[in-house]
């Protein structure tokens, strides 16, 4: 589905991606994990093409998408959810799902399967994005992004803040995005969360993928988790 | 149903909004036969006029978050190009339609090349950039005497039917003359209703809500699939060619056309001004913002003036509100309604932060 090759990135004058491979397998789900400022926030990024990768290439559903414009990517089929939510504050929560439907009113069918997991959207429908809360929000920029069948789906710390009972209902909406065999890469940090979604797991460190295996291996090996991590997985949350 | 077609479901949502919108509607509709007098019809197209041109501001600043400095250039294409026709070929309508076309297409090739060109930079140097092109186009005006009057700008004549000498009818209606002056001001007064009705169309369809995505996060309606540029260009390509319709109607209005009643430096400012205070992004923001502002413009000095009268046995009071001063008191006026309205008269009424 998407591979990359020896993918640098620069911000600037740092040099944050330093070859990142790393292959996504269709309808898979592929965890990204690594300590704070390991680059999985800019893998993502570089992605969507909101940093053009320096080198290295991006190949999406057979076509290289390494220069290809942010616009043109996501109309590929990739939806990212970024981690500060990237909600419109000032349009209604209706408003952000037109939007992101693209070609007008999204499909009923979809809105009300996206409602059975994420119901406060339905309630709160004409209210301005701004105004919800932080999981409501969160809740909103998922149904965002799926709000219309994609092919993959770039997620970054979903659950970061959020109470237990709206991170269950985004296990939930995960589970039936595999189902539908959706492809996504996830950052986290709860490791709870992502312990029985995820496929495969890809470890970084300082801008490069030093692991990548099933996440029952990783999940399942305490020294292997000592050594990418530092620490026990079981902590890492 | 109708109401909300027309109002493109975008209604007041405030009963003293609503109202207010009422009386400015209701006032402009019938000012020539309440407010007799030749200086109160000219407020009041000039009103019209603004409200076209300032909601036109709008589509650029409250929706889009475009910071440009160009907006009187266009309106003063328009100008120029209804009023440089109708003085070389004549008062004709062949004349005002040719002139109208020709700055139609002016305004939309000057905003696209500006916006397709400038719209990548950051917004400080886009800003720069249309100060720059519009001062340059107001000096071309100014120097090209031969062509434009140079700094006297051109008067000229209008189709017979809307010259103050022309009867529609004999008879007077309500003790106002059906003469052509009346059939400009409600030339002026329906084209800027269409107008601005027409505006809030775009910003309440699909295409508003993109530039409200983009003027809160371009970066955000990028990853949607959204092409920015192409985004920001139509929006500033739709607002040129506005207030150049804008422009054409104050020229039609006027029989005149100058770089003081149109490229001025100072009309930005006022656009600028009546924006932040009828409210950004809310197109109600420039019919309200325009009609107190021109009205402030025209009548707070003669108010002052009779306040003055009212305190002479007062006098640190009477020298306060000496008529002189009513520039320094309408600057008080709008540092205290920024002050107390941050966002806008429109946003305060909506229960806005």
């Amino acid at each position: 589905m998407l591979s990359l090759t020896g993918v640098h990135t620069h911000i600037g004058q740092y040099h944050i991606l330093q070859g990142v491979d790393l292959v996504l397998p269709h309808g898979e789900l592929t965890v990204l994990l690594g300590r704070n400022g390991a680059g999985k926030t800019t893998t993502l990024r570089t992605i969507m093409g909101l940093w053009h990768a320096s080198r290295g290439a991006l190949v999406f559903d057979g076509s290289d998408i390494t220069q290809t414009a942010t616009a043109d990517i996501a109309c590929a089929g990739i939806a990212y959810v970024p981690e500060n939510m990237g909600i419109f504050s000032d349009l209604t929560v209706h408003e952000n799902l037109v939007l992101a439907a693209r070609d007008g009113e999204p499909d009923k069918a979809r809105l009300e399967w996206i409602f059975g997991f994420f119901p406060a959207l339905k309630k709160f429908w004409n209210q301005a994005a701004g105004t919800l809360s932080g999981g409501q929000k969160q809740m909103l920029a998922i149904a965002r992004a799926i709000v219309e069948p994609r092919k993959l789906l770039l997620v970054d710390e979903p659950t970061k803040g959020l109470a237990p009972a709206i991170i269950q209902s985004l296990i939930t909406a995960f589970r039936e995005l595999k189902a539908m065999e959706t492809t996504i890469l996830l950052v986290e940090q709860n490791f709870n969360f992502v312990r029985s979604l995820g496929d495969s797991v890809a470890v970084m460190d300082d801008g490069r993928i030093v692991h990548v295996g099933p996440m029952a291996e990783l999940s399942e090996n305490l020294d292997l988790q000592q050594k990418l991590l530092g620490l026990s997985l079981d902590t890492h949350q | 149903m109708m109401l909300s077609r027309m109002f493109s479901g975008d209604f007041p949502r405030s009963r003293f909004l609503a109202l207010m919108l009422l009386v400015a509607f209701a006032g402009l509709t019938l000012a020539p036969f309440l407010f007799p007098g030749a200086r109160a019809l000219n407020v009041a197209a000039t009103i019209c006029v603004f409200i076209v041109l300032v909601a036109s501001y709008d589509l650029l600043l409250g929706y889009t978050g475009i910071v440009s400095f160009a907006h009187t250039m266009f309106y003063g294409i328009g100008a120029y190009g209804v009023g440089l026709s109708l003085y070389s070929v004549g008062p004709t309508w062949g004349a005002v339609f040719m002139g109208l076309t020709i700055a139609l297409i002016l305004s939309l090739v000057l905003a696209l090349v500006i916006g397709l060109f400038s719209l990548r930079v950051k917004a400080i140097f886009y800003a720069m950039i249309t100060l720059a092109v519009a001062s340059a186009f107001a000096v071309l005006a100014s120097q090209l005497s031969d062509f434009t009057g140079g700094e006297d700008g051109r008067t000229f004549g209008v189709p017979e039917v809307l010259r103050p000498g022309f009867r529609l009818i004999d008879a007077e209606v309500f003790g106002t003359a059906i003469n052509g002056k009346l059939i400009t001001y409600y030339l002026v007064f329906f084209s800027a209703l269409a107008l601005f009705l027409l505006l809030l169309r775009v910003v309440n369809s699909p295409f508003g809500r993109v530039l409200q995505a983009i003027r809160e996060n371009d970066f955000r309606a990028e990853a949607l699939g959204y092409r920015t540029v192409v985004y920001r260009t139509l929006a500033n390509c739709l607002s040129a060619v506005t207030a150049t319709l804008a422009g054409a109607l104050m020229a039609l209005w006027l029989r005149y056309t100058g770089p003081q009643t149109t490229l001025s430096l100072t009309i930005m400012m006022d656009i600028l001004l009546i924006v932040v205070i009828g409210g950004m992004g809310t197109l109600y923001g420039a019919a309200i913002g325009s009609a107190l502002f021109i009205l402030a413009q025209n009548y707070l000095q003669a108010l002052m003036r009779q306040a003055s009268e009212g305190l002479a046995a007062v006098p640190v009071l009477a020298n306060l509100f000496h008529p002189d001063r009513w520039l320094l008191w309408l600057g008080v006026l709008f540092v205290l309604s920024v002050y107390y309205f941050p966002s806008g008269i429109v946003g305060k009424l909506r229960g806005r932060k």
